[in-house]
C-alpha cells in the first residue's frame, strides 16, 4: 500500500465516524472548523477509547453543529449551556468520556460562567474550544474573544473591549491540563485531544481558526490559505509559558503547545473522598456497582455491538 | 420619506429617531441586523448622545437595560427566541419595576427542537410579565410602533415589546417611510423619568415586598396596562395626525361590516389572510377579517364590539399552549362572553411553517360550514405523526423525536413551507 491510498483509507476511517447522510455541511470554504473535527475525530481512534462511552457535546453557533456530524452519541444543547449539559451526562454515568466541541462566542461570552466553574470543580470533561473571534452563525458580531482592534458587525470602526486570553482564564479557574493550537497544527491539535480523552480532570484545548467570510474578510486579511500563512509564520510552540503570556492581538504573535498538565484529583475524586470519609466503609463508589459491570460485559459478550449507530 | 429598505433597517433607522441613550445587543437571528444598524449609526455619528454595548448574553442585555433605565436613560434593546427566554427573569423584572425600556422582539420559535424561523411561541412565552406587547402587520408599521411605544412606554412607566415576524418582516424589503427628526421630535418627547437614580433625592428601586403590599404593587402594573387600553387608540390617532397614516391601535378591522364569520390573527400572517378573503368575499361569502394589534393589554371589550353581529370565529394562531389548545383563541373567547358564537383555534405556521392563502381558503370554508374542530392544526401531517406514534408503541427506545421525523420525512436540513 503506497502512502497516498494509506492517507485515503485513514479518511475513510475518519469518514466512517461522522453522518454522512447530514453532509454537505454548513462550514463555508476555508473555515477551520472542519479540521477540528477531524483531528478531534482521529484522536478519538488513536485514543482507542470506547466510542459507546463517548458523548460529544455542542452548544449554538457553527462550532455547535459538530455534534449532529459527528458518528457519536451527541447532544446540541442550547446556547452556552454545553458544559452544565455535559457535566450532568458525567454526573448520570462517570463511565462516559464527555467532550464539549464549542466556539468562542457560545463558551466564554453567554456560556462563560460555566466554564469558570467547571474549571473550578476540575469536573472530568474535555473542552475543545474553536476560538474565530467572531459569532460566525449570527453574521459577525464582536465576541469576549475579539482582538482589540479588530472589527467586527456590531464594532464596525474597532473593537475597543479587552479581550479574554482564554489559556489564562482556564488556567486561573484551574483547569489541570491547557493547550492552545491554530487549525493549521493539525497533528498537534490530534495530540492534544488524544492526551485529554485520555487523562482525567478538566482538559481545555483552544484551536485558533479563521472564519473566513466574516472575520477575515471584515478585517482584510484575506482568504483561509492567507489565515494559514499567518499562523504558520507567527505560531511560536512554546510549551509550558506562563498562560500571562498567551494573549492574542490583531495579527500578532500566537503562542501554542502545551501551557499546563497538572493532574490533580477531579471533582468525582473529591466527592468519594468526602462521602467516604463520612461513611465509612458502607459508602458505595460513583458509578456502577460491581455486580452491574459484570452484568453489562456478559449482555455485550452475548449481543455484540459493532457500532453504537444504524 | 420612502425608502425601500430592509425591515431590520427601517426599525433601526427609525429607533435611532427616538434618540435612545443606552442601546444592549446580544446577536440573536432573525434580530441581529437591527443593533447592527444601530451600532453602526451611534460609531459613524449619526446617532449621537447614545451608548451603544454588545453585552456577553441577553441576560445582561435586558439587565444593563435596567440599570441604564434606573439611571434614567430612554434604554433599547431587541432580541428574539431562546433570547427572550434566557432574558425572562430580567424581562419580568423589568416590569415589576415599571422601567419603561422598549424592545424589538423579531418573533421566532422555541426549541427543541432548535429552529430559527417564524411563530409568536417567543411572545407568547412572555404575554404574562407585565409588558405591554404590539404586534405588527407590516414593516411600515414595525417602525411605526416603536415611536408610539417610547411615548406610550415612558407615559406609562411600563415597559414595551414591539412584536414583528421574524425573517418575514425583519428580511423583507418594503417601501418604508422613514419620518423626519422633527416629526419624531415633536410627537416623542424627552424622557422625564418617574422614577430615577440621583443622589440629590436619593431613592431605592428594587425595594422587597411582602404580602402586605405585594398584591397592590401587580395590580398597580395591572391597572396601568388597562390605562394603555384608553390610551392606545388616542397615541394612534394623534400619530395618524402627525404623521398622516394609520399605524398602531387596539385592533384593525378589515371587511367586517356584513360578517358572518369573522378571521383573528397577529401579525404579518394578515396580509395572506386579507387577500385569500377577498377572494371569497368575491364569491359571495360574507367572511372579515380582526387584527389584534395590541395583545396586551388585551382589547377585551373593543374586540367584543367588533364582533358582537357575527356568528363565528376563527383564529388563526402561530402558537399554542402544549395541553390545551390555543392560546390567542382562550383570549378572544373571554372577549365573546355575550356572544357565545362557536371560536374554532387553528394554530399554524409553526417554526416557519409557510401559511398559503390554499390552506387558508380550505380552512375558511370549511369553518363557514362550521365543520371544523374546536382546534386545528393547520397542513399537520397526521400520518407523520402517526408512524412515530407506532415506533414509540413498538419499542420502549424509539429515540429521539425530532431525528426520528427528520429521518421517517427523508429530510435532514431544515425545510421551510
Amino acid at each position: 500500500m503506497n502512502a497516498q491510498s494509506a492517507e485515503f483509507s485513514s479518511e475513510d476511517r475518519i469518514g466512517a465516524m461522522l453522518r454522512t447522510e447530514r453532509m454537505p455541511h454548513i462550514w463555508c470554504p476555508g473555515c477551520g472548523i472542519g479540521s477540528v473535527v477531524t483531528c478531534f475525530v482521529d484522536a478519538v481512534l488513536r485514543s482507542g477509547i470506547d466510542q459507546d462511552k463517548l458523548v460529544v457535546v455542542s452548544g449554538i453557533g457553527c462550532s455547535g453543529r459538530v455534534a449532529g456530524y459527528v458518528n457519536f452519541d451527541s447532544i446540541h444543547a442550547t446556547h452556552g449551556r454545553a458544559i452544565p449539559v455535559a457535566t450532568g451526562l458525567k454526573l448520570a454515568n462517570p463511565e462516559l468520556t464527555v467532550v464539549v466541541i464549542s466556539g468562542d462566542g457560545d463558551l466564554m461570552s453567554i456560556g462563560g460562567n460555566h466554564f469558570v466553574h467547571a474549571a473550578r470543580r476540575n469536573m472530568d470533561l474535555v473542552v475543545i474550544c474553536i476560538n474565530n473571534f467572531t459569532y460566525g452563525m449570527t453574521g459577525g458580531q464582536v465576541t469576549p474573544t475579539t482582538p482589540g482592534s479588530a472589527t467586527a458587525s456590531t464594532t464596525p470602526y474597532g473593537n475597543y473591549e479587552y479581550p479574554l486570553t482564554l489559556p489564562f482564564l482556564a488556567d486561573a479557574c484551574g483547569a489541570s491540563y491547557i493547550a492552545r493550537w491554530t487549525s493549521l497544527h493539525a497533528r498537534n491539535i490530534t495530540q492534544s485531544v488524544e492526551e485529554a480523552l485520555t487523562r482525567r480532570g478538566f482538559s481545555f484545548i483552544e484551536v485558533i481558526t479563521p472564519c473566513t467570510t466574516l472575520y477575515l474578510r471584515r478585517n482584510r486579511l484575506g482568504d483561509g490559505v492567507d489565515a494559514l500563512q499567518y499562523y504558520q509564520s507567527n505560531s511560536e510552540i512554546l510549551h509550558g509559558i506562563d498562560t500571562r503570556e498567551t494573549a492574542i492581538e490583531l495579527q500578532g504573535k500566537i503562542a501554542v503547545g502545551k501551557f499546563v498538565d497538572r493532574p490533580k484529583p477531579t471533582y468525582l475524586d473529591a466527592v468519594t473522598r468526602c462521602n467516604a470519609k463520612l461513611i465509612g466503609d458502607d459508602y458505595q463508589l460513583y458509578g456502577k456497582t460491581e455486580p452491574e459491570k459484570k452484568a453489562e460485559e456478559a449482555k455485550k459478550a452475548e449481543h455484540p455491538v459493532t457500532s453504537g449507530h444504524p | 420619506m420612502l425608502k425601500q429598505c430592509e425591515g431590520s433597517h427601517a426599525v433601526a433607522a427609525t429607533v435611532a429617531l427616538c434618540r435612545p441613550e443606552v442601546i444592549c445587543a446580544y446577536p440573536i437571528s432573525p434580530q441581529t441586523h437591527i443593533v447592527e444598524g444601530l451600532s453602526e449609526m451611534v460609531r459613524d455619528g449619526t446617532l449621537q448622545h447614545c451608548e451603544f454595548i454588545n453585552v456577553e448574553s441577553e441576560f445582561a442585555a435586558m439587565s444593563v437595560a435596567i440599570g441604564a433605565s434606573a439611571a434614567g436613560a430612554r434604554s433599547y434593546t431587541a432580541t428574539a427566541s431562546q433570547g427572550l427566554l434566557f432574558m425572562a427573569e430580567a424581562v419580568w423584572n423589568a416590569s415589576g419595576l415599571g422601567l419603561p425600556i422598549v424592545m424589538t422582539l423579531a418573533n421566532r420559535s422555541i426549541g427543541a427542537p432548535i429552529n430559527i424561523w417564524n411563530d409568536h411561541t417567543d411572545a407568547m412565552s412572555m404575554r404574562d410579565a407585565g409588558w405591554l406587547q404590539l404586534f405588527a402587520e407590516n414593516n411600515q408599521e414595525a417602525a411605526d410602533l416603536h415611536i408610539q411605544a417610547f411615548r406610550l412606554a415612558e407615559e406609562l412607566s411600563l415597559p414595551i415589546m414591539v412584536c414583528m415576524d421574524g425573517f418575514i418582516l425583519t428580511h423583507a424589503y418594503e417601501g418604508v417611510d422613514i419620518p423626519t427628526q422633527e416629526q419624531v421630535d415633536a410627537y416623542l418627547p424627552p424622557y422625564e423619568p418617574r422614577q430615577v437614580l440621583d443622589p440629590r433625592e436619593p431613592v431605592s428601586i428594587g425595594a422587597m415586598v411582602g404580602p402586605e403590599a405585594f398584591t397592590e404593587v401587580r395590580y398597580l402594573a395591572h391597572a396601568k396596562q388597562m390605562q394603555a387600553l384608553d390610551r392606545i387608540p388616542q397615541l394612534a390617532a394623534e400619530f395618524r395626525q402627525q404623521f398622516g397614516r394609520d399605524s398602531g391601535g387596539l385592533i384593525r378591522t378589515y371587511r367586517l361590516e356584513d360578517a358572518q364569520t369573522v378571521v383573528v390573527a397577529l401579525g404579518s400572517v394578515l396580509g395572506t389572510i386579507k387577500d385569500t378573503i377577498d377572494d371569497l368575499r368575491e364569491a359571495g361569502h360574507k367572511i372579515g377579517v380582526l387584527g389584534i394589534t395590541s395583545f396586551r393589554p388585551f382589547p377585551t371589550a373593543a374586540i367584543g364590539d367588533a364582533v358582537s353581529h357575527v356568528e363565528r370565529v376563527v383564529v388563526v394562531e402561530k402558537c399554542f399552549a402544549v395541553g390545551v389548545g390555543g392560546i390567542v383563541s382562550r383570549d378572544v373567547r373571554t372577549a365573546m362572553r355575550e356572544h357565545p358564537h362557536p371560536i374554532y383555534a387553528v394554530v399554524a405556521g409553526l417554526g416557519g411553517r409557510a401559511i398559503t392563502k390554499a390552506s387558508l381558503r380550505q380552512l375558511f370554508l370549511s369553518a363557514m360550514a362550521d365543520e371544523l374542530e374546536a382546534l386545528t392544526f393547520l397542513d399537520l401531517d397526521h400520518q407523520a405523526v402517526n408512524r412515530e406514534l407506532e415506533r414509540e408503541r413498538l419499542t420502549r427506545r424509539s429515540g429521539p423525536i425530532a431525528e426520528n421525523l427528520l429521518r421517517d420525512l427523508g429530510v435532514v436540513a431544515a425545510r421551510v413551507g
